[in-house]
């Protein structure tokens, strides 16, 4: 197998040439263009999926205010929490806040800092219904434990006066994905009963008693939407956007709260104390009157101690942002956004943000 | 090009086809061993009752696959009851009784159906194939059947075992038609001729064919089962996700792909995490054992009648 190179020599000089002057091109553009941002700091986040709207909205603004670039990649929490791990990543998010094990298990000290908050919301399909339910706390965990069987039951009908609710068998609907969405749901069901706390607990994905699993907020919502006489949960974000009729609950105060961006808000707020000591604080069923009790907020996790002083500063820096000027974007995508005094919390906890022990930020 | 002592092209070539065939087996043994290795901790934890515990309990970190076994085993059976009559016959038909322009035809809308990705056949079981399951097909099943078998009995909800193992025989349908039509076709002239010849009727003499073309035919029943159990995004979306095994086709249940792909990306937590790797790697054995028992019937069936499918 020999060609006649000879021959071919001119012509594949030739066809050399064609094919590197675009890429002599390209390179010298490549290279003019990462020393063009070599100034600023890139950063690399990886996590949960249900802020990734608005992290990437955060993160695309903050570039084109700051040039700092961050790039985020919503794998789910649970590999977000890995990452942070292994060092692979300079952030994490998650939407559950870590457990003392899991914090233990760190190489070093992380840092939680919610950056907003979400509800969850239950929406039903009774095609014979067209007022709002009204549920308690009883009833949503009879629901889902499979023990309130039917529409009509006394644990609804007691709370819904003048609703002809249907004779018919109620088709609970959850997650079947691992999903913050959950662990938000399961939280507040186990702060509400005990006998759900014991029989199935606080999990992104639990073993359900009843019901049927449908996989992402847009599985849930079409199982919902197409099987008569079901309930299922979804973030706020996704049943406004879908306009679904929600459930109003009964919060701690004993008022029946409908979700909204401001009931969650509110959520939060009332937690806010317990919120100061610790952050990971559940702030499902707020002790606050206005709060919708099925809330929760979403993680970002940042060890307290960064080896790359200009990392930890520009991530410090993020934050600083996120929680003043990022806070005025939330509402547009459907998130509630964090009350002043979480707001608090926050900025008294990046004051703890250091590289190699000194503080990156300023003490105001 | 001589053949001498030295290094020549055909050497070089032989040694490339070479290792491309050794690199299958080295890539089967490295997805073997990663996993084996990840389901360490799980299968160190619950041993051999992992394959015989209905537990699916992240929250307690208690792990048994014996649900989604079930409904990976249930699914692909009812795909291929569905599928196998209904593939073998229009293959027939194609190759012995359709005219040209009409094989052919059927032979491109197959190929269209083979090459429509899963999240598609996913959705359409989801918002078409389950409303007609809810309303007409499931309540005609429960009231006229389910009396007699405890196969057909509960609520009608549409989704559940018996819409994932429609959906898997559509999906698995056109792969059954164009390998079955393409050994049909293969077959020797001479079996059609000296069937007739001797007096068949067409029907007998297509027996003939068929019977010829068995090896390869049942061939195409094992490709098909293979794709059928492991197809994880459509049947994620309509079998219902549920660990809990009832003997009631109108259920929902769960299968080991779609558990996996249900819970990999949150899963937090060592055991539960290699718990899901060992589904993996369960899902592997169930696939080697079924194909083995497979590889076993066709040999019973053709007597071990290799050369047939190799003229095929």
């Amino acid at each position: 197998m020999r060609l006649d190179r000879s021959a071919n020599h001119s012509a594949s000089r030739a066809w050399l040439k064609t094919l590197t002057m675009p890429i002599l091109a390209l390179t010298a553009f490549a290279m003019f263009a990462t020393t063009g941002l070599a100034e600023s700091v890139n950063l690399t986040g990886a996590g949960a999926t249900f802020p990734y709207p608005i992290y990437s909205k955060w993160f695309d603004d903050y570039q084109k205010e700051t040039g700092t670039q961050i790039n985020y990649q919503s794998i789910g929490s649970g590999a977000g929490i890995q990452q942070v791990k292994a060092g692979t990543v300079d952030f994490g998010a998650s939407d559950a806040a870590l457990s003392n094990t899991q914090l233990k298990d760190m190489p070093r000290a992380v840092i939680h800092f919610p950056t907003v908050a979400g509800a969850v919301a239950l929406a039903y399909n009774l095609p014979s219904v067209s007022q709002p339910l009204q549920l308690t706390p009883e009833a949503v965990v009879g629901i889902y434990l499979g023990k309130i069987k039917m529409w009509n039951d006394k644990a609804i009908a007691a709370t819904n006066p003048g609703v002809a609710l249907p004779s018919a068998p109620i088709m609970p609907i959850h997650r079947s994905d691992g999903s913050g969405t959950t662990n938000i749901f399961v939280t507040y069901l186990s702060m509400v009963s005990r006998e759900w706390k014991e029989l199935v607990g606080i999990g992104t994905s639990v073993s359900w008693p009843a019901g049927i699993g449908g996989k992402g907020n847009e599985g849930v919502a079409g199982l919902v939407r197409q099987t008569p006489n079901s309930i299922g949960y979804v973030e706020l974000a996704y049943a406004k956007q879908n306009n679904f009729t929600v459930a109003s609950v009964r919060n701690k105060a004993g008022k029946f709260v409908a979700p909204t961006l401001e009931s969650t808000t509110a959520a939060a707020a009332g937690a806010s104390a317990a919120l100061a000591k610790d952050v990971r604080t559940p702030i499902a069923n707020s002790a606050d009157p206005a709060a919708y009790p099925i809330a929760g907020l979403t993680f970002l996790l940042v060890y307290q101690d960064g080896k790359d002083a200009a990392k930890q500063k520009a991530i410090a820096d993020f934050l600083s942002w996120a929680m003043t000027k990022g806070q005025g974007e939330v509402e547009s995508l459907n998130y509630a956004k964090l009350p002043d005094a979480v707001i608090k919390v926050n900025q008294t906890n990046m004051l703890k943000l250091t590289s190699h022990g000194k503080p990156v930020l300023a003490a105001r | 090009m001589l053949r001498g002592k030295h290094f020549t092209f055909d050497d070089a070539y032989r040694g490339l086809l070479m290792a491309a065939a050794a690199f299958v087996f080295l890539i089967v043994a490295l997805i073997v061993y990663e996993t084996a290795v990840g389901a360490g901790p799980s299968m160190r934890a619950f041993g051999w009752r992992f394959l015989t515990s209905t537990d699916w309990d992240p929250v307690n970190e208690h792990f048994g696959a014996l649900p989604y076994i079930y409904g990976t085993l249930v699914t692909s059976a009812i795909a291929l009851i569905l599928a196998v009559p209904i593939g073998i016959s229009a293959a027939v038909y194609l190759s012995e009784l359709a005219r040209r322009g009409v094989g052919s035809g059927v032979s491109f809308v197959m190929e269209l159906l083979a090459a429509i990705p899963s999240i598609v056949y996913g959705v359409w079981g989801f918002f078409v194939l389950a409303p007609w399951l809810r309303n007409g097909i499931e309540p005609w099943l429960v009231n006229n059947l389910g009396a007699w078998t405890p196969l057909f009995s509960g609520t009608p909800f549409g989704i559940g075992i018996l819409n994932a193992g429609i959906i898997l025989s559509i999906m698995i349908v056109p792969t059954i038609i164009s390998i079955s039509r393409e050994v049909l076709l293969a077959t020797p002239r001479s079996f059609r001729e000296a069937s007739l010849a001797l007096g068949a009727t067409r029907a007998e003499a297509i027996g003939v064919v068929v019977d010829a073309a068995r090896p390869g035919i049942l061939g195409s029943v094992i490709l098909a089962l293979g794709r059928a159990l492991g197809e994880t995004m459509a049947v994620t979306m309509v079998i219902g996700n549920t660990n809990r095994i009832t003997f009631s086709l109108i259920d929902p249940g769960a299968s080991m792909a779609s558990v996996i792909a249900n819970e990999f990306t949150e899963a937090t937590g060592k055991l539960y995490l290699s718990a899901l790797i060992e589904i993996a790697l369960v899902l592997f054995a169930v696939t080697i054992v079924v194909n083995a028992l497979a590889r076993l019937l066709v040999h019973w069936a053709t007597g071990g009648r290799r050369e047939a499918a190799a003229a095929a």
